[in-house]
């Protein structure tokens, strides 16, 4: 069952796992269409920002593609996933250089290196959520709860952190400010939970 | 807390779940997509389609299946099998896969595990390593093309060295399949796991051998692996999935419930 009158665009950051989003999308009974142009990104009801990768390699398709400003401009609901989280943050430390990668300024805060102490990294598996804000897209999720996490850097906890989780320290499991939320962890491939997010939010 | 994953491994010849004993005499557990769905459905962490055929057919691995898996499953899975170049591991993740597994082919050309790493990120790179441990020399060594034992060959790499020299070129997760155990479900091969994890700081995943419950919680207790890969004891209903993760909970292993 299809809800044809949603509008949903995954937008194409030329990274892989878009089809996971989007397969994630359609269980749920919604259509999105995976896109890289400007309008139809700008006029979608809810925009997802995917992405696994480095930082550096997706900015430069996003600006390559000239998306940096229609992303920026974005009003409605936009959910970012992992490295999609991470490039709303202003900028990150995951670069082939010492300087860090300009992001898109969505909410500020900076990805920097993921501080696991003695433990390993990638920081990759299920791991629980340490704490849980009210926001709208985590209704029904709880401290303790299992999300699929992979990666080596991360926003820390600021004023902007909606869930945390604890791995060698705390970090921000997700953040959000106005109409931009983005999850550190793949709601994607967290079963029913995450699927539970996705749904939250495509309803908001 | 990080939990320890439980994660079945289905091999895929010609499209169909087989199974084989010591890497040989395989037989057809059924078809890919139910399976997949069904090992997700019971709570399995992540699942790994190993190809078993493509490396030693000089073929790219079938990759119709991967999507029709990445539609139906809402865990974490990784697609292995005649990898040999980025465009390869472009199409698999593209499709849906969230890690790519490299075996064969990052013993002939080591660099690929740099360039794969580079380009699509260290955490969906993994590293298959298939080690026999000689009796004789006291020796584990590394093997390839263990996927039709007429091309099986040894290597000049022994496992730890191997081990550490992966990680140096970009792994993100290694996967060590201890090749005396594969199969015959006497429990991980525990010492050689342990001496793995002494030179692995990325994620390391325990395969072959896991008969019984116990031997689950012996290879995470002991070995300090972050996940343990299994096959028969889930395709023949020899261990129960709930049953599994019950009992390691118990036994005050972190697991998902």
């Amino acid at each position: 069952m299809s809800n044809v009158n949603s509008n949903i665009v995954i937008v194409d950051t030329g990274c892989a796992n878009l089809a996971s989003v989007q397969f994630a999308v359609n269980k749920l009974g919604y259509e999105a269409l995976v896109s890289d142009d400007k309008s139809l990104i700008a006029s979608a009801d809810k925009v997802i920002l995917p992405g696994v990768g480095s930082a550096k390699h997706a900015m430069d398709n996003i600006n390559s593609k000239g998306l940096v400003t229609t992303l920026q401009q974005l009003t409605q609901p936009t959910l970012g996933f992992c490295l999609g989280m991470q490039l709303m943050a202003s900028s990150s430390a995951e670069s082939n250089t010492e300087e860090n990668v300009a992001c898109l300024g969505l909410i500020p805060t900076e990805v920097t290196p993921l501080k696991a102490g003695n433990l390993r990294l990638p920081h990759m598996g299920w791991n629980t959520l340490a704490s849980v804000s009210d926001h709208p897209v985590f209704a029904g999720i709880k401290p303790g709860d299992y999300f699929y996490f992979v990666h080596s850097f991360a926003a820390p906890i600021s004023d902007y952190t909606v869930a945390s989780c604890d791995y060698g320290s705390e970090f921000s499991a997700a953040i959000a400010k106005d109409n931009f939320i983005g999850c550190q962890f793949h709601p994607e491939r967290s079963s029913k939970l995450g699927s539970r997010i996705i749904q939250n939010f495509l309803e908001m | 807390m990080l939990a320890k994953r439980i994660i079945p491994c289905l091999d895929v010849r010609d499209g169909k779940v087989v199974k084989g004993v010591q890497f040989r005499n395989h037989e057809i557990i059924g078809d890919i997509v139910p399976l997949a769905q069904q090992y997700a459905e019971a709570g399995a962490d992540e699942l790994v389609f190993y190809d078993i055929t493509a490396s030693s057919d000089a073929r790219v691995v079938d990759k119709s299946w991967v999507s029709r898996i990445a539609q139906v499953i809402d865990i974490p899975f990784c697609v292995a099998g005649g990898i040999k170049t980025e465009q390869d591991a472009q199409q698999i993740l593209k499709m849906g896969a969230d890690k790519i597994s490299i075996n064969s082919p990052a013993l002939a050309d080591p660099d690929l595990i740099t360039r794969l790493a580079d380009k699509f990120g260290q955490q969906c790179i993994v590293v298959g390593i298939d080690s026999f441990y000689h009796k004789e020399h006291h020796q584990y060594q590394v093997y390839q093309f263990t996927g039709d034992e007429h091309k099986t060959q040894k290597t000049t790499w022994t496992t730890f060295d191997w081990i550490e020299e992966v990680q140096k070129r970009g792994a993100g997760e290694i996967v060590l399949n201890c090749m005396n155990q594969d199969g015959v479900r006497n429990g991980y091969d525990i010492e050689q796991l342990i001496k793995a994890r002494a030179v692995c700081n990325v994620p390391l995943i325990a395969s072959g051998g896991a008969g019984e419950i116990a031997h689950f919680s012996d290879v995470f207790q002991q070995a300090d692996v972050d996940g343990a890969l299994a096959a028969s004891v889930f395709h023949k209903g020899i261990i129960d999935m709930n049953d599994l993760k019950q009992t390691l909970i118990q036994a005050g292993v972190s697991i998902r419930p």
